[in-house]
């Protein structure tokens, strides 16, 4: 449980941003502007699969007010080489061609040119004089279509990795993983109970409202500045680099406020076309997405098949788990297959363990991360089986949960042992909440789901100074997108011993820090927390030392409490606290300037898990779903701010929710997306919903000062199936495709 | 073409300013006047981050053409501070962390202000349906409907 002794550490302050955010105040991607800016629009593919014969740009090119038009040949080609982008991967080669379509468009939406301008209109104008001949390919959209063997193939360089001996002939499977613990068939020989099912899941996009933005300003002598709205500006520049051959430390980014991301905002789109553009035409270029462009061609998460086959003792052990997970990549290789396999079983404590996935392209809009991406798609697949499971055996889910929760110790399918995890108590927790143990109201039904989601370390830098007068400058290079310089200024004032108001957390461009890697994998307040700890830990290390100067004693023979350097005892003589303001004032007679500094990274981020609990009803002449009540448990670590540890919980949910009852991509037989727009991508609204009750469990991670796990993630992973095993002890009918929207249900 | 000369009153202040017959007043807001706290989320009146109010009437500005504000009363986020003191809303949702991305957040407030000034007493019902224009991806909305509950309530113990 929380450490009774902290200050700052567990209290609801006032976030630092929080008169800029409800004033209007601050800026966002699409709030920049600089002095003589064009603007950048981009033209983008009518067509699901075409070979691009030629493009003629002549006509645009000659318009009044356009500066410039690109095209792919103004991007140099990319090697084959795999990057991180956050919790996915990326190829150079394919994310160029994503950026800017090489010899073929590979989805509705893909780039094929892109103008700058003088204003808006001239822009769209511009667009619509150059000339793409194309060559229609045929195309294909499922996963399963796209594994057969007539599929239209989308790459001719494609073999599947990961199958001995590697296939011949080029197909869409780009990859198989397998991922064995003991021997599964073994295990269901001895089992009792055996359930299997197949699920079908559809892609959502990650939905946050604030469309891709950027504004690139190249100088004449090479120097390049990007604002843009984005997950990790450091990305951002490394991208830029890679992509246009810049020297990294040429190009400065500052990252705008962000209008969310949830893993969506990890990847560049507009940032390299909008640097080519001003560096064509010498001027600043600004660019911004509409919501149909950010539907049709901003990654999202994907689709999939699961099929899962449980078996299990008589008593509820289970004795073997399979799991076949096939998810979309979209236009080119990398969904997040590692992680749905890697998480599908996670929370149990199984013996026999097999998992297989595959890659597969199709021509979709390339896949982007999404909140603990893939995890939703074979949690949505092991729990629905789980419920089936439970109601065979007769037995409440949460004790079958119980009777198979991993603890410490537990091995997991891929490999890594768990340390201090705090499934169990999740567990125990919702056995025993009022959510729980109240009676399920007639007409309603009650469903349960757990899920898991490793957490991200990596790397983070910070800088923590003190001002002239004795407060305190924290700096960190992560953007905010949920309240984390709250956090970040908690842990700071906790550790410095000084009031939350006395320190102001900043986040700085990529020319102003040390490297950070993404706002992403909840990584934020475990692996820049710790950076910002450690960069206040040295800045006291030099407070001490600037006291010992000032005594005339030896740095050892100082100790640093409660925002005070004090004399470590009675032998090293009488003299009065310090201040931060004290040393402050002195610090041109001790040394000059009193700074801080930390890199790392970070290991030993905590697993979380999350088990959620709802009651609803299914309207069964509508087939509209409603929920009623909702409760979301999960093991968080320490929550540093409590409301924001919350906020994340009620968010995910209801994330989840949209995915497991309305959000979907519907294309129609040209492989168009028909729904590019949030009238009929139907997110969950105000009226859609209950209050969203949650229950934090504080197990410590044994790997961080204060115990911080990662929060953000778990939530959404346990509600598409919580959600389906209600529906299907509400309805009698077990949904195994989603959405479970009215049209599938009534 | 020539361009349309508009007199309007934007935050209580008379504001004249020429656009095309074709820009939304969202556009002009942020493109022409500075205003940026109205943000676009969608362009199509879904999303509800663009909101304003007309003459007191609660709108999406994406959907208004700029012509149309002519001699009309616009209120944006950006007015609704008075002087230094923010507005009980924008405290409480600051306060109960109502907000946490932010991009929806002015949205929310000038939509949720115009329920109060009509409304004082609204149900959690009659909150989340006036609310229902408003996309929020982050908060799940729990404590955004919260807030204004709450507000809801100070005001009313504050009027008595």
């Amino acid at each position: 449980m929380s450490n009774p002794t902290y200050k700052w550490i567990g209290t609801r302050p006032n976030r630092p941003d929080g008169a800029d955010k409800v004033t209007g105040r601050a800026r966002f991607g699409a709030d920049f502007n600089m002095p003589g800016q064009l603007i950048g629009k981009v033209l983008r593919s009518p067509h699901a699969h075409a070979l691009i014969r030629s493009i003629d740009t002549s006509a645009a090119e000659a318009l009044p007010g356009v500066k410039s038009v690109v095209t792919a040949k103004d991007f140099p080609d990319q090697p084959n080489v795999i990057v991180p982008t956050g919790e996915m991967q990326v190829n150079l080669r394919d994310i160029t061609r994503n950026v800017m379509a090489r010899e073929k468009v590979l989805y509705e939406g893909h780039a094929v040119a892109a103008v700058a301008a003088t204003t808006e209109a001239v822009a769209r104008e511009a667009l619509r004089l150059i000339k793409v001949d194309y060559e229609i390919l045929p195309h294909v959209i499922d996963v399963e279509a796209a594994m057969k063997d007539d599929a239209p193939v989308l790459h001719d360089h494609l073999i599947t990795e990961g199958v001995k001996p590697p296939p011949e002939k080029a197909s869409n499977i780009a990859k198989r993983m397998d991922n064995v613990k003991g021997d599964v068939e073994a295990g269901f020989r001895n089992a009792d109970v055996i359930v299997e099912r197949s699920y079908v899941t559809a892609p959502v996009h990650q939905g946050y409202i604030e469309p891709h933005a950027a504004l690139a300003s190249a100088a004449e002598d090479g120097q390049v500045q990007i604002w843009s709205t984005t997950q990790g500006h450091f990305q951002v520049r490394g991208f830029c680099s890679r992509l246009l051959n810049i020297e990294t430390s040429q190009i400065r980014v500052t990252p705008s406020e962000i209008g969310g991301g949830f893993g969506g905002k990890t990847v560049v789109y507009l940032e390299p076309v909008a640097v080519r553009l001003s560096q064509k035409t010498g001027k600043p270029v600004k660019m911004v997405m509409s919501r149909e462009e950010v539907f049709r061609a901003s990654g999202p998460a994907p689709g999939g098949t699961v099929k899962v086959k449980i078996g299990a003792k008589r008593d509820g052990r289970i004795v073997a788990g399979e799991c076949t997970v096939a998810l979309q990549a979209g236009a080119f290789p990398g969904s997040p297959l590692g992680p749905a396999c890697w998480t599908s079983f996670a929370c149990y404590d199984i013996d026999n363990i097999k998992v297989v996935g595959f890659d597969v392209v199709s021509n979709r809009p390339k896949v982007a991360a999404y909140r603990a991406p893939g995890a939703p798609i074979s949690a949505w697949g092991v729990e629905s089986t789980l419920d089936i499971l439970a109601q065979e055996l007769g037995m409440d889910p949460i004790d079958l949960r119980l009777k198979n929760a991993a603890k410490k110790g537990t091995k997991t399918s891929y490999g890594p042992t768990f340390d201090t995890i705090g499934f169990v108590e999740t567990l125990e927790a919702v056995k025993n909440s009022a959510h729980y143990k109240s009676p399920v109201k007639p007409g309603m039904a009650r469903g349960v789901a757990a899920g898991f989601w490793f957490n991200v370390g990596a790397d983070s830098s910070a800088a923590a100074h003190v001002a002239e007068d004795g407060t305190v400058t924290v700096i960190s290079g992560n953007p905010d997108i949920g309240g984390s310089r709250a956090s970040l200024a908690l842990m700071a004032a906790e550790e410095l011993g000084v009031d939350y108001d006395k320190v102001r957390p900043v986040i700085a461009d990529t020319s102003s820090i040390g490297f950070n890697f993404v706002t992403g994998g909840s990584r934020v307040t475990f692996a820049t927390g710790l950076a910002v700890v450690n960069s206040v830990k040295d800045m006291i290390r030099e407070l001490k030392v600037r006291a010992a100067k000032t005594w005339k004693v030896d740095p050892e023979a100082v100790v640093w409490e409660n925002g005070y350097a004090r004399p470590a005892g009675s032998n090293v003589g009488e003299f009065e606290p310090l201040s931060l303001a004290d040393l402050a004032a002195s610090a041109g007679r001790t040394g000059g300037p009193i700074n801080g500094h930390a890199q790392l990274n970070a290991q030993g981020a905590g697993p979380g898990f999350g088990v959620h609990v709802v009651d609803l009803a299914v309207d069964r002449d509508t087939g509209i779903v409603t929920i009623d009540r909702y409760t979301a448990a999960q093991d968080v670590g320490t929550a540093i701010h409590p409301s924001y540890v919350e906020g994340q919980l009620q968010g995910g949910v209801v994330q989840g929710i949209g995915w497991a009852l309305n959000e979907e991509y519907i294309y129609n037989s040209k492989g168009r997306l028909d729904n590019a727009g949030f009238l009929d991508y139907r997110m969950p609204v105000a009226s859609d919903l209950p209050m969203i009750e949650t229950i934090l469990v504080e197990v410590r991670n044994p790997h961080h000062p204060y115990g911080v796990r990662g929060v953000g993630e778990v939530p959404i992973v346990p509600p598409l199936a919580a959600v389906g095993n209600a529906v299907a002890r509400a309805s009698g009918v077990r949904m195994t495709e989603l959405p479970m929207s009215p049209p599938r249900l009534s | 073409m020539a361009k349309t000369h508009v007199s309007t009153t934007i935050n209580g202040e008379p504001v004249e300013f020429l656009c095309d017959a074709s820009q939304t007043m969202l556009d002009v807001l942020r493109d022409q006047l500075g205003l940026t706290g109205s943000k676009e989320g969608c362009g199509s009146g879904d999303c509800g981050a663009c909101s304003v109010t007309l003459d007191n009437r609660l709108v999406c500005s994406c959907l208004i053409l700029a012509p149309e504000a002519d001699g009309h009363h616009i209120q944006t986020i950006e007015g609704m501070a008075q002087g230094d003191q923010l507005h009980p809303l924008q405290k409480k949702f600051v306060e109960l962390a109502a907000l946490q991305c932010g991009i929806c957040t002015p949205g929310f407030l000038v939509a949720s202000k115009a329920l109060l000034d009509r409304n004082p007493n609204p149900t959690e019902t009659e909150v989340r349906y006036w609310l229902a224009g408003n996309l929020c991806r982050c908060t799940g909305y729990d404590k955004i409907i919260r807030a204004v509950m709450e507000v809801a309530a100070d005001m009313r113990e504050a009027a008595r």
